[in-house]
C-alpha cells in the first residue's frame, strides 16, 4: 500500500515505542510513558496495542489478532485487517502459526512459545486507579511497593461477597515486585501468564502507558493464606468441541431461554473439532 | 521507662513568610512518656507536630528517632521508604478529624486491618478477628466490624481511628487535638480509652492540644508554646498549677472554670 | 520526740521525706508581677511509719507546702528528698518523667478536691490507682476499701461527679490508700466528713502508720490531728513583700 510507512506509524514513532519496551521489558510490571499516537480508531479499540504491534512488527511476522477469544469479531478482523494492508504481512488464525498475537480480553487456551509476542490492549493500566484517585500517589505507591491497599479491597471483597469478585483485570505481582493489571482477561486466563514463555507486552493508548512481562517471569495473582486465588469457569462442556478445559461464552441463541456454552478461543475449538471431537450441540468436522 | 530519648528534637527553626512557627524548639520524648504541646491556635503546635512526625521539613534543626534495634535516625535524612514504613509500624498518626485518615469507603475491618496487610499479613481471618480485637479495644461492637464508617457516630468515628493506629502496637503516636471535633459528653470517654490504651501498651505520645484538661487527663508532661517559641515545659501538674511564665499565667487563668 | 518513739522499730527512723531550706515565692505576671513569698528557708522530715501534721493559720503556705512537696509547685530553693526505691531523689531538681515515676511507686496524695476523667465508674477511679495488681484484683480492692469508706455498692458504678462532696473526698481517700505508697500527703483528708466516717479515716491512717508508711498532712480537725499526728511542723505567716 502506498502513502503509509510500513505498519502506519513512522520509523521515529516506533523507535520511541521501542525504546519505552526496552524499559518496560528491562523493570517487569512497571507502567513507562509513552507519547501515544492518534490512530484511525477510537481509543478503546485497541489503540496502545496497535502502536506495541506496529513497533515490533517486521516483515516476516505471522499476525493473529483476537478479541474475546475470537479472530471473528469486527474489531479482530478490522486490526488484522489494518496491518495487512499497511504491513502486508501473513495473518493467520491459528495461534500456533502466529509469531505475534495481538489480543483484547483473553489469552490463547493454546500454550505460548518463546518465539512468540503476545500484545495486550490495555483500557486502564493502573491497578491501583479505583482506590486511589491520584497517580502521583499510586506512582509512589509502585515507588515503595506499598500494596496494602490492594489487599484491603480483596478484603472487602471477601467480607462483602465471601470470595473475591473480581472475574477479570485480576491483579498480579510481576517478578515478586511490581503490582500489575493484567488488562481485562479473565481471571481464568491469569495462571497462563506465569513463567509464560513468550514475551508479553501491554499497550495502553489513551492512558499513554506501555509495560511488559518478560519470557519466563513470576505471575502471582494476589490472594489470601485462606483464601487462595481460584480459576473459575462455566461448569459445562463446550457445546461445540466438547472441551471441558476451555474457557466459556455463554451465547442466547433464541428467546425462549435457549442458552450454548461454546469455547471462547474459536482457535481452540475448531482445532479441536479437527482432530475428531464433537459436542452436544457441534456437528463433526 | 529507660533513660534513653525516643524522640528528640534540636534547635527547630521555621518560618512562614515572617510568622515565625518554630523558633529554636527543642523537645524530647522518652519510651511510654506522653508529652503534650499546648497554646493557642497560630502557636506553632501542629506545625511542631508535623515537624517532629517527618510530614514537613524545618528550615533548620534536626529530629532523631531511635528504633526498636537502638538505632538513631536523622528522622529528616531518613529515605522516603523507611520514614513511610515508620509511619505505618512504629509510628501511628490520629487526626483531629478522622475522616482524613479513615477510608470511608471501607469496612470498619478493612481499615483496621489495613496496616496489618500493609505490614503483610495475608491470612484473612487472622487479619479480621485481629480487627474484631481492636474494634472491642475502642469498645465498638464486634458486629459492626462489617459496617462502613459512615454509618458511624463522630465518636465511634475518632474511637475506629485510634483502632486503625494502634493495630500494629506503635511505640510513639502522634496526635492532633483527638477530642476537638466531639461534643463534650463524648469527649470524656475517649480520654479516658486513650489514657488507658496508653498505659496498657506503654505507647509514647506527642499529643497537641489547645485544651489543658485534655492535656492534665492525659499528658505526663507538657510544652507551652506561644507564637514559635516553647515558653516553659515541664510536669504537666506542675505547670498547670503553679505556672511560671507570663504566657503560662494566662493561659491557665483564661479557662473557664466548670 | 517523745518516749513513746523509742518502742518503735529500727524501720521508724528512716527518713522517708525530708525537705531542707525549702523557699517558694509566686510572680503574679498579670497582677503587675506581684510577688507573694510564701515559704522562707523552711526543712522538716517525715520517718517510716510517722505522722507530722502542718499546723499553722490559715493562709500560711500549709497547703503550698504540702503541694511542694508532691512535686506540684516548683521549689524556689532548698531540697524535697524522697526515699524513692533505696535512694534518697530531689524533687526540687529531678527531670519530670523522674517525678512521675516516683508518684506512681513512693509519694501518694489525697487533694481535698476529686479531679478526674468524667463519666469514669468510682471504682474504676480507685481501681486504676492500684500498683503492680492484676484488674480484677485492683477492682476487688477498690470495692472492699470503698465499701470500708461507706460507699454503698449500688454507687460504685456510678461517675462520682455527682456525688456529694463527703463522697467525692472518700473516694480520694480510697485512691490514695490503695496505692500503697510508702510516703503519703493528705490535705484535709476528713474535711467533709461525719464523726463515724472520720473514725474510720483516722483508723485507716493509724493502720498506714503501722504498715510503716510516712503520712505528712494537713489536718483542720484537731482531733484528728491529735489521734493521728505524732509531730507537729509548724508554718508560720510570712511577711508579704511587694
Amino acid at each position: 500500500m502506498t502513502g503509509y510507512n510500513f505498519a502506519y506509524l513512522d520509523e521515529q514513532t516506533k523507535r520511541m515505542i521501542r525504546r519505552a519496551l526496552l524499559k518496560a521489558v528491562a523493570i517487569p510490571g512497571h507502567q513507562v510513558p509513552f507519547g501515544s499516537r492518534e490512530m484511525p480508531l477510537p481509543y478503546g479499540w485497541g489503540t496502545g496495542g496497535i502502536q506495541v504491534t506496529a513497533a515490533v512488527l517486521g516483515p516476516n511476522d505471522t499476525l493473529k489478532v483476537i478479541d474475546q477469544g475470537a479472530d471473528d469479531t469486527t474489531n479482530a478482523v478490522s486490526i488484522r485487517r489494518f496491518f495487512a494492508r499497511t504491513a502486508g504481512v501473513a495473518t493467520t488464525t491459528r495461534t500456533a502459526e502466529a509469531t505475534i498475537i495481538q489480543t483484547r480480553h483473553r489469552i490463547p487456551e493454546q500454550k505460548l512459545h518463546e518465539n512468540q509476542i503476545i500484545v495486550y490492549q490495555v483500557p486502564q493500566p493502573e491497578p491501583l486507579s479505583r482506590l486511589e484517585s491520584s497517580r502521583i500517589e499510586t506512582t509512589r505507591m509502585h515507588g515503595l511497593a506499598e500494596y496494602g491497599l490492594m489487599h484491603v479491597k480483596l478484603y472487602e471483597d471477601i467480607t462483602r461477597f465471601g470470595h473475591v469478585s473480581l472475574s477479570y483485570d485480576y491483579p498480579v505481582m510481576v517478578n515478586d515486585r511490581y503490582l500489575m493489571a493484567p488488562s481485562p482477561i479473565p481471571a481464568f486466563d491469569n495462571p497462563k501468564m506465569d513463567m509464560m514463555p513468550a514475551l508479553q507486552l501491554f499497550g495502553a493508548g489513551r492512558e499513554k502507558r506501555i509495560y511488559a512481562i518478560p519470557p519466563y517471569t513470576k505471575v502471582v495473582s494476589l490472594d489470601f493464606d485462606d483464601h487462595p486465588f481460584r480459576t473459575t469457569r462455566a461448569p459445562h462442556a463446550c457445546g461445540l468441541c466438547g472441551a471441558t478445559d476451555s474457557y466459556l461464552d455463554e451465547v442466547v441463541t433464541d428467546d425462549r431461554g435457549g442458552r450454548l456454552f461454546v469455547c471462547s478461543d474459536t482457535d481452540h475449538c475448531e482445532t479441536h473439532r479437527d482432530v475428531g471431537h464433537v459436542g452436544s450441540e457441534g456437528v463433526a468436522a | 521507662m529507660s533513660d534513653e530519648t525516643l524522640l528528640s528534637a534540636r534547635g527547630l527553626n521555621l518560618h512562614f513568610g515572617t510568622i515565625p512557627a518554630l523558633v529554636n524548639v527543642d523537645a524530647d520524648l522518652w519510651p511510654g512518656e506522653v508529652l503534650a504541646v499546648v497554646g493557642e491556635s497560630g502557636s506553632g503546635k501542629t506545625t511542631l507536630l508535623n515537624v517532629l512526625s517527618g510530614r514537613m521539613a524545618a528550615q533548620s534543626g534536626v529530629v532523631w528517632y531511635r528504633d526498636t534495634a537502638g538505632r538513631i535516625a536523622d528522622v529528616h535524612a531518613m529515605p522516603q521508604p523507611s520514614l513511610r514504613a515508620l509511619h505505618r509500624s512504629d509510628w501511628g498518626f490520629v487526626q483531629q478529624n478522622p475522616r482524613d485518615n479513615l477510608r470511608m469507603g471501607v469496612t470498619a475491618g478493612g481499615n483496621v486491618g489495613e496496616r496489618l496487610m500493609a505490614q503483610g499479613s495475608r491470612h484473612y481471618g487472622d487479619i479480621r478477628a485481629e480487627a474484631i480485637r481492636w474494634l472491642e479495644q475502642v469498645e465498638i461492637d464486634a458486629d459492626r466490624v462489617d459496617d462502613l464508617p459512615r454509618t458511624f457516630s463522630g465518636g465511634m468515628l475518632q474511637r475506629l481511628q485510634i483502632a486503625r493506629t494502634l493495630v500494629t502496637h506503635p511505640r510513639l503516636v502522634f496526635m492532633d487535638e483527638p477530642t476537638g471535633g466531639l461534643d463534650v459528653s463524648v469527649q470524656a470517654r475517649l480520654l479516658d480509652l486513650i489514657r488507658g490504651l496508653v498505659a496498657r501498651f506503654g505507647i509514647a505520645a506527642v499529643l497537641v492540644t489547645h485544651d489543658l484538661a485534655v492535656a492534665r487527663l492525659l499528658a505526663h508532661r507538657v510544652m507551652v508554646m506561644q507564637r514559635g517559641v516553647v515558653v516553659e515545659t515541664g510536669l504537666t501538674d506542675q505547670v498547670l498549677d503553679d505556672p511560671q511564665h507570663p504566657y503560662t499565667q494566662l493561659l491557665v487563668s483564661s479557662v473557664l472554670q466548670a | 520526740m517523745n518516749t513513746h518513739h523509742q518502742d518503735r522499730n529500727l524501720a521508724s527512723q528512716v527518713t522517708m521525706l525530708e525537705a531542707r531550706n525549702l523557699s517558694k515565692q509566686f510572680l503574679l505576671h498579670l497582677q503587675g508581677g506581684v510577688r507573694i513569698p510564701v515559704l522562707s528557708d523552711a526543712s522538716m522530715h517525715v520517718s517510716a511509719g510517722e505522722c507530722v501534721a502542718l499546723v499553722g493559720p490559715s493562709g500560711a503556705g500549709k497547703t503550698t507546702l504540702l503541694r511542694s512537696l508532691y512535686g506540684n509547685y516548683r521549689a524556689g530553693s532548698g531540697a524535697i528528698l524522697v526515699r524513692h526505691e533505696g535512694e534518697m531523689v530531689d524533687i526540687a531538681t529531678a527531670q519530670p518523667r523522674e517525678v512521675v515515676r516516683l508518684r506512681v511507686k513512693t509519694l501518694g496524695y489525697v487533694s481535698q478536691f476529686l479531679r478526674v476523667v468524667p463519666r469514669v465508674a468510682a471504682v474504676d477511679i480507685v481501681a486504676q490507682a492500684a500498683i503492680g495488681l492484676t484488674p480484677e484484683a485492683a477492682r476487688a480492692g477498690a470495692v472492699e476499701l470503698l465499701l470500708r469508706l461507706h460507699i454503698p455498692a449500688r454507687l460504685h458504678n456510678l461517675p462520682p461527679a455527682t456525688f456529694s462532696g463527703g463522697e467525692q473526698q472518700r473516694i480520694n481517700l480510697a485512691r490514695g490508700f490503695i496505692g500503697g505508697h510508702p510516703i503519703l500527703l493528705l490535705d484535709e483528708p476528713t474535711a467533709s466528713l461525719d464523726n463515724a466516717r472520720r473514725d474510720i479515716v483516722i483508723a485507716m491512717i493509724l493502720e498506714a502508720k503501722q504498715a510503716g508508711i510516712a503520712i505528712v498532712g494537713i489536718f483542720h480537725d484537731t482531733q484528728v490531728r491529735d489521734a493521728v499526728a505524732d509531730r507537729q511542723f509548724a508554718v508560720m505567716p510570712l511577711q508579704d513583700a511587694a
